[in-house]
């Protein structure tokens, strides 16, 4: 088993995908708000920062794809086929952590897109 | 991985006692027994150890719930017919308000502290938890806050503006005179204090002390959602501490955060607590969906299936979560787009939720189920709460929520999703655990009979309020009248309460009536997998007889031999040699043995300190300053009493052997070291709380046209530097020491301890200076009020680093820190890095920024 070119998860990588869900959907918002402050001239469009959000999503899209990838690469190559990842070795912590991770880049990039969408349709701050 | 690092296999005991011999092991038992016992007469309440403390928070929990649950009685009288004047309208709003809070702060999240303090240790095989003195002190605290915010109401005082207290209907004295809203945030943030404190316990808890080998992908899955919750607590109760601190100095002093006539905006409190509120939902919800995690597999006689499905679920609900605080706020007119990213993530976070129902759903169906009492109560809450979180996805949607806000449709819901996803899982919790807890069962044909009562009441009680709701019925209305048709649901509902409260008092009465002619349950009930069935039904106080190697996930299941072997003591730690309290520290990936951790035994000090803060969080309600003080610094000697006498103990040996032919460190320092990831936690806490005050200063800077508004002069840039200069120096002497007192050079270490003390004095002192010499008033306008409370936040945790270097200067002259032992500045050491960040960050907003800008 050729361990050594893997990354070697911990709770830090468990939890990075819905990190960067977190720090998008904070930019996204602040981007919004401040595109939008102090709320006066609800009519004036706000392109600039719809482009801006739609920039920040690609790239937490990338990033999270990134971790989706080399978390399903790494499990799969480590024979992470069925659904048990019990074992009583560093390998199967590490295959569990590996498919969690996939998880959640999942969930996170889903949300990441749910989160994108009123971009699509709002055009100014009413 | 080496085996060694868990000891020789085949060897059993330590290395010089014949674990097999009989007299060897009493002899053992007989130590660990007199070690672990509580204190015996008055000196009972000095005890910390988890099963006290536990069961005392638990008690008092439930306590405050059965308070609030009369209360919620009180308001359905009053609604039951239409123009009631059973309660009299301010009386009314005492109640309601009282009713949410008692039931949101002092029962909903505090049951998760307590509850974890008692069953935690147990799952993870461990003795204690790594701080038992903080747990006593977290409850002493929770107990003086809760009996003040709770006693306020019989003196006709209690807060009456609702329990999210918005202003200006609460700062300003004309709409609420008196103390209500000031004993509603001092009691509170109190209270904060002990939920921080106990999630610091709980994540160092499940990091560090898990049993040797159980890794993480080994851990029950309760513990999973504690640290998931524990961590939310970190990042959601801070903001509102940053948001009562505003308050309060908006109500004692007149600083207008909230005040639009001068510049404040009471949006910023709205913000500031439902990033904390929403969350919270959360925090209340996953710990009880915790339990179920715990108990299905048992009743199903099958592992759960999906294990890593429910990481997934606890960790993506943890992070979505603090992504949903606005849907609170989708009628104060913000802009469309912005609810729009609430309204999408409110969404998303279905997807989570669901995901562990299903996980439930697919264990029960794939395993053999066996219905039991605390099964049906699992049933029960799974039916109520999936019918809440779909009345949730509705009010999640900003068009219908503009319809649903403020409407009982509202209050339907959020009982449906408390009471469903909190309370019966929770009473399915206490039938479930209450063998392990008191060495009997509760009585099968009453949990039958209370849980059919509170189902059938609950939803008679809260399915009519969506109807009154969407007939247009606000909530928190006093009464209403005839004519608007809104008396049939309400007569029904207030019925369905009564047969609710009459389901758990058939629950209180089976807990507490006398048991002792009963039958002792038989060990492991209920034939779980898990480590908290090996506790014994007589309690010997020691948690565990020998601490287990672990290698499955449900050890009682799946290791061979495995109780027998505990019980002789063929694991870890099988004696208590030296008389003291030990347990065992582990790794936080694999969980390798890493030390042998002394734990302190009963004292009084953490009531002592609990009651001095409790004061000072007091007198300040009332205002009375100079008592305030007095209590402020009792506390702070009685915290220092306590660290001195409790914590960083040098030991008498350097390390000792633990069995299996294993020998641990008994003392370690730096990022080994428990304590140095308590300061590191509570720090990052505490640096959430900062950041919210940061983050008021930005948002008025974005409302306003003009932030430093014109003409006003800031704080200027000199005297800012010289103290931003003075703390960094401060930075470096306390890091120096670290490093200079490890080499040896004791004295020029104790040279820096000083003079880094005397610069963060200096540098807090310089920094107040700043906007005095500017003549900043904070009375005026938001912007002095917003620099001055970064100013004095900086400088007090300038003072507090500056009495920890002090404390460790003290500690080196005792002989109690030394080169090799020396816990204490290597903690201080790290408190600095984060006291450099949070001067930096303070001068850079508000002597930097305006030139940016």
């Amino acid at each position: 088993m050729n361990t050594d070119r893997q990354t070697r998860d911990n709770l830090w990588t468990l939890i990075t995908p819905p990190t960067v869900w977190a720090l998008h959907f904070l930019v996204s918002y602040v981007l919004a708000a401040y595109a939008c402050a102090p709320n006066v001239q609800v009519f004036e469009t706000i392109g600039g920062a719809r482009i801006a959000i739609a920039g920040v999503t690609l790239v937490a899209l990338i990033l999270i794809g990134a971790v989706f990838r080399r978390a399903l690469h790494e499990w799969r190559t480590e024979g992470g086929s069925g659904f048990h990842n019990d074992e009583d070795s560093g390998a199967g912590r590490e295959r569990f952590l590996e498919f969690s991770t996939v998880l959640l880049a999942a969930l996170s990039f889903v949300s990441v897109l749910f989160v994108a969408l009123p971009v699509l349709i709002n055009a100014d701050c009413r | 991985m080496s085996e060694t690092a868990f000891g020789r296999p085949g060897v059993t005991g330590a290395t010089h006692q014949d674990q097999e011999d009989e007299a060897v092991r009493r002899a053992q038992e007989e130590r660990l027994i007199e070690v672990w016992k509580a204190p015996k007469g008055w000196r009972y309440w000095s005890a910390v150890n988890n099963t006290e403390v536990g069961i005392w928070y638990t008690a008092t929990a439930f306590a405050f719930l059965l308070f609030a649950g009369v209360l919620g009685l009180m308001i359905r009288v009053q609604l039951a017919i239409p123009d009631n004047d059973f309660l009299s309208a301010s009386f009314y709003n005492q109640v309601y308000t009282l009713h949410g809070t008692v039931m949101m702060f002092l029962f909903a999240v505090p049951i998760f502290e307590a509850v974890a303090i008692v069953i935690l240790p147990q799952m993870l095989g461990a003795r204690d938890l790594p701080f038992p003195r903080l747990s006593a002190f977290g409850y002493w605290c929770f107990l003086i806050g809760g009996v003040f915010v709770t006693g306020s109401i019989f003196f006709d005082a209690a807060p009456a503006s609702g329990w999210f207290m918005y202003p200006p209907l609460t700062t300003q004295e004309r709409f609420t005179p008196g103390y209500g809203p000031d004993i509603w945030l001092l009691g509170l943030s109190f209270i904060e204090v002990a939920s921080i404190a106990a999630a610091v316990e709980l994540i160092v808890g499940t990091l560090k002390c898990r049993p040797p080998g159980m890794r993480l992908n080994l851990m029950p899955l309760y513990a999973w959602y504690v640290l998931v919750v524990a961590g939310m607590i970190l990042f959601a109760f801070p903001p509102l501490i940053a948001g009562d601190i505003l308050f309060e100095l908006e109500r004692l002093f007149g600083w207008p955060f909230f005040d639009p006539e001068r510049g404040g905006d009471p949006m910023l409190w709205q913000h500031l607590f439902w990033i904390f509120g929403h969350p919270e939902v959360y925090i209340v919800f996953l710990p009880a969906i915790a339990l179920l995690a715990m108990i299905v597999p048992t009743f199903a006689r099958r592992p759960i299936l999906g294990y890593s499905w429910i990481v997934l679920a606890a960790v993506g609900t943890g992070f979505l979560s603090f992504g949903l605080w606005v849907h609170h706020m989708f009628t104060t007119g913000l802009p469309a787009i912005s609810l729009g990213f609430f309204s999408a993530a409110s969404e998303a976070v279905a997807i989570p939720t669901g995901v562990q129902i299903f996980v439930f759903l697919a264990t029960l169906l794939t395993g053999r189920v066996i219905y039991r009492v605390p099964m049906l109560f699992v049933s029960g809450a799974l039916a109520i709460f999936v019918l809440g979180g779909l009345t949730g996805v509705m009010v999640a949607l900003a068009p219908f929520d503009w319809q649903a806000h403020d409407t009982y449709f509202v209050v339907g819901h959020l009982h449906y999703v408390l009471i469903g996803g909190m309370l019966f899982p929770v009473v399915a919790g206490i039938y479930y655990f209450w063998p392990m807890l008191s060495g009997r069962k509760l009585s099968d044909g009453l949990g039958k009979i209370a849980f059919w009562l509170m189902f059938v009441g609950f939803n008679v009680a809260f399915l009519p309020m969506h109807w009154s709701g969407l007939m247009g019925m606000p909530r928190r209305i006093w009464t209403y009248p005839a004519e608007l048709r809104l008396e049939i649901p309400n007569l029904i509902s207030s019925v369905g309460a009564f047969v609710f409260a009459a389901g758990f008092l058939v629950v209180v009465f089976d807990v507490l009536r006398p048991s002792r002619h009963l039958p002792r349950a038989e060990r492991n009930v209920w034939n779980a997998g898990t480590l908290e069935w090996l506790a014994e039904t007589e309690d010997k106080g020691w948690g565990v007889r020998s601490i287990p190697l672990v290698t499955t996930r449900y050890p009682l299941w799946e290791q061979p031999n495995f109780m027998e072997d505990v019980d002789m003591g063929r694991f870890y730690m099988p004696d208590a040699e030296e008389m003291q309290r030990e347990t065992m520290v582990t790794g936080v990936l694999d969980a390798t043995p890493e030390q042998c951790l002394r734990v302190p035994g009963p004292t009084f000090m953490t009531m002592w300190a609990a009651i001095f803060l409790g004061a000072v969080f007091i007198f300040a309600t009332f205002h009375w300053w100079l008592a305030t003080i007095a209590a402020m610094v009792l506390a702070t000697a009685a915290i220092l009493v306590w660290l001195w006498r409790g914590t960083a103990i040098i030991p008498e040996k350097p390390d000792k052997d633990v069995g299996r032919g294993l020998t641990l460190p008994l003392y370690l320092s730096g990022p080994k070291s428990v304590g140095w990831w308590a300061m590191f936690i509570t720090m990052v806490g505490d640096g959430t709380a900062f950041l919210s005050l940061v983050f008021g200063y930005f948002f008025f800077f974005t409302i306003h046209e003009n932030f430093p508004p014109a003409g006003v002069e800031g704080p200027g840039l000199v005297w800012p530097l010289i103290a931003l200069a003075l703390f960094a120096g401060g930075w470096i002497a306390a890091r120096l020491a670290l490093r200079i007192n490890r080499a040896g050079s004791v004295g020029m270490a104790r040279a820096l301890m000083g003079g880094g003390a005397m610069l963060a004095l200096g540098g807090g002192a310089a920094l107040v200076w700043a906007p005095y010499v500017t003549g900043l008033d904070p009375v005026t306008h938001v912007y002095p009020a917003t620099v001055w409370v970064l100013v004095i936040w900086t400088a007090v945790h300038g003072a507090v680093g500056a009495l920890m270097l002090g404390y460790c200067l003290a500690r080196s002259l005792a002989g109690r820190l030394t080169p090799v032992y020396d816990i204490d500045i290597a903690n201080v050491a790290l408190y600095w890095h984060f006291l450099a960040a949070t001067a930096l960050i303070t001068v850079a907003t508000i002597a930097l920024f305006p030139l940016a800008v």
